[in-house]
């Protein structure tokens, strides 16, 4: 498999990365090199292999659900680059 | 005051005892170090001196009252991807501009905790993703180690290149890092310096900008394996607030050191003897066989037969995870922000803007590993993959082996700016092979200096051992540094 430009632009819109054509141009020949390399990983054969999901085995610890933390809005909006009153500001989203 | 710089965090803390010294005595020495040269060494991006005298003046306080904790009063460096509070925590990353976080994270909680004063807030590759530092939005790091004859600048390693430089030029007693694929071993190993990756869930994550969740540890460097040994027994500790934290006891590590290597198995890893693998690497590989034997352990050679798909397995996991941690940095809730025409555009700005290149080169692979058509062909296969790396490390540890020795990285450091590197990714990716199978694994691997090569630049051997056993890695590590002894770089800054 191979990315080509119209691949790299879809991605970047996935990804929320506005990119300029050099930018794109560059990157096709940047991802092709690595997805040749990791191309690779197909002729191992995982026949009956489960996928990895935890790398020591372990059970998940639980808690109660009860309320442990909150009422610190000012700290959570304090580096936030635009707020008002506790709420974060953004650009309109509805119409 | 260079004198109280060159002490191990063992000696300080021996001469703070017999009060020879105060703590504001030896953090002033290093603050003044780091006036003096952190100019050239680019290691530190926030240097706090009145909170470290504030911490150390608090420190002599409660050792005057009879309160000493097992840092107490030594001062060390951050790496930039801990939260501190209200101290500069980015990543090194351009996107988190201006982010004082309001809370602090677990592992600097605990060295807090036990006494340590906090120096300031070390360069790294951005959001940790490089091996030589150059990634940094803050520059790159210069490495304390010249070659022989040589006035070229060499990288520290990376992603915990600011660390590893901080240890190895007296910059800070001790530092905190992380590795996700090698980011505390690869440095430690071209700075002559100690670093251990402990086993995933011996360290909180909380609080450590998450880059790869199911890969990230934070571990010590240190000057020595003893040094070592005492840190990562503070920063490590069960946390309520990182369930895949581990609720085991954490053992005095230090007490392991100087135990014997008798009955002990270290396993030689055919699959370590890569092509093209420098000759003085092999040598000193097998300088490191000789030592372990020469203390009485039994030496067998075994095989870890997938390990040439770690890294590529590496190359997908990663990114595919990092491409889901970093979707928070949209300039809305911290950091940059670059205003757009409506909401979509104003992420897809803020993000151009703030992200580098490597990291946005990750994020588009992660993105495109996990989009529709191509999430089994890749991620699905990856993960696969790694079972079968874990697989290999059970098979051999069942079979009675306590350890395996390998390289720490294939070469010794190289130099700033390499062209050849930089003109291609994946030749700079190769620089973790040797460490990239231990995350993928979940295990514990410690990078101890071993020898200079003939240029005169430190290099490493590795251990690694089974989950939750880094007692085994720091009684190995010291027999090697009781053989092959200390590096420390001839001083030019």
């Amino acid at each position: 498999m191979s990315v080509d430009l119209a691949t790299v632009k879809r991605v970047a819109r996935l990804a929320r990365i506005a990119v300029t054509e050099e930018d794109a141009n560059r990157m096709v020949g940047e991802l092709n090199g690595i997805i040749n390399f990791v191309e690779q990983l197909s002729e191992v054969d995982v026949t009956g292999v489960e996928p990895m999901t935890s790398v020591t085995p372990m059970n998940m610890r639980k808690r109660p659900d009860n309320v442990t933390d909150g009422d610190k809005a000012d700290d959570i909006v304090a580096n936030a680059p635009s707020t008002d009153h506790n709420f974060f500001l953004v650009p309109k989203v509805v119409e | 005051m260079t004198e109280l710089t060159s002490l191990t965090i063992a000696e300080a803390r021996e001469k703070l005892k017999a009060r020879e010294f105060t703590s504001v005595e030896l953090t002033e020495a290093y603050l003044s170090a780091i006036d003096a040269a952190n100019s050239v060494f680019n290691a530190y991006v926030a240097v706090t001196p009145e909170k470290a005298l504030g911490m150390a003046k608090a420190s002599d306080a409660r050792r005057a009252a009879g309160q000493v904790g097992a840092l107490e009063g030594i001062p060390l460096g951050i790496k930039d991807l801990f939260a501190t509070r209200d101290v500069h925590t980015q990543a090194c990353s351009h996107i988190l501009d201006g982010f004082l976080p309001k809370y602090e994270s677990t592992v600097t909680q605990n060295l807090w905790d036990d006494g340590a004063v906090m120096l300031g807030k070390l360069n790294m590759d951005e959001f940790a993703m490089g091996s030589s530092n150059e990634t940094s939005h803050y520059g790159a790091v210069v490495n304390p180690w010249k070659a022989k004859g040589s006035n070229q600048q060499l990288v520290p390693g990376g992603s915990s290149g600011g660390s590893a430089a901080a240890v190895s030029a007296f910059l800070c007693a001790g530092a905190t890092a992380t590795d996700t694929g090698g980011s505390i071993r690869q440095p430690a190993a071209f700075t002559g310096t100690v670093g251990i990756k402990p086993t995933y869930g011996r360290c909180s994550r909380w609080g450590t900008v998450a880059f790869a969740s199911s890969l990230d540890q934070a571990g010590p460097i240190a000057r020595d394996v003893r040094d070592a040994a005492i840190m990562l027994r503070s920063m490590a500790s069960v946390d309520a607030k990182d369930t895949t934290s581990v609720d085991l006891p954490v053992p005095d590590y230090e007490a392991s050191l100087g135990q014997s290597l008798k009955g002990m198995k270290i396993g030689i890893p055919k699959e370590y003897r890569v092509e093209g693998m420098p000759e003085e690497i092999e040598k000193l590989w097998a300088q490191g066989i000789a030592w372990l034997k020469d203390a009485g352990a039994e030496i067998v050679d075994i095989t870890l037969p997938h390990t040439k798909y770690a890294l590529p397995a590496y190359y997908i996991v990663a990114p595919a995870e990092a491409s889901s941690n970093l979707a928070r940095y949209d300039g809305v809730r911290y950091g940059l922000r670059v205003d757009g025409k409506d909401i979509v555009d104003m992420y897809e700005k803020t993000r151009a803007a703030g992200f580098g290149t490597e990291v946005k080169r990750r994020i588009m692979i992660g993105t495109y590993v996990l989009s529709a058509g191509y999430y089994d062909a890749y991620y699905l296969q990856a993960q696969k993959v790694r079972t079968l790396i874990k697989r290999d490390f059970e098979i051999v540890f069942d079979a009675g082996v306590d350890a395996i020795l390998t390289p720490a990285t294939p070469s010794s450091a190289f130099g700033i700016a390499d062209e050849d590197l930089a003109s291609d990714p994946v030749k700079m990716y190769l620089n973790d092979i040797f460490t990239v199978t231990v995350n993928m694994a979940g295990l514990p691997g410690i990078a101890v200096p071993a020898g200079l090569d003939a240029k005169g630049l430190p290099l490493g051997l590795q251990l690694i051992g089974k989950p939750f056993e880094e007692e085994t890695l720091f009684r190995t590590a010291h027999v090697i540094e009781q053989a092959a002894g200390r590096f420390t770089p001839t001083k030019w800054w």
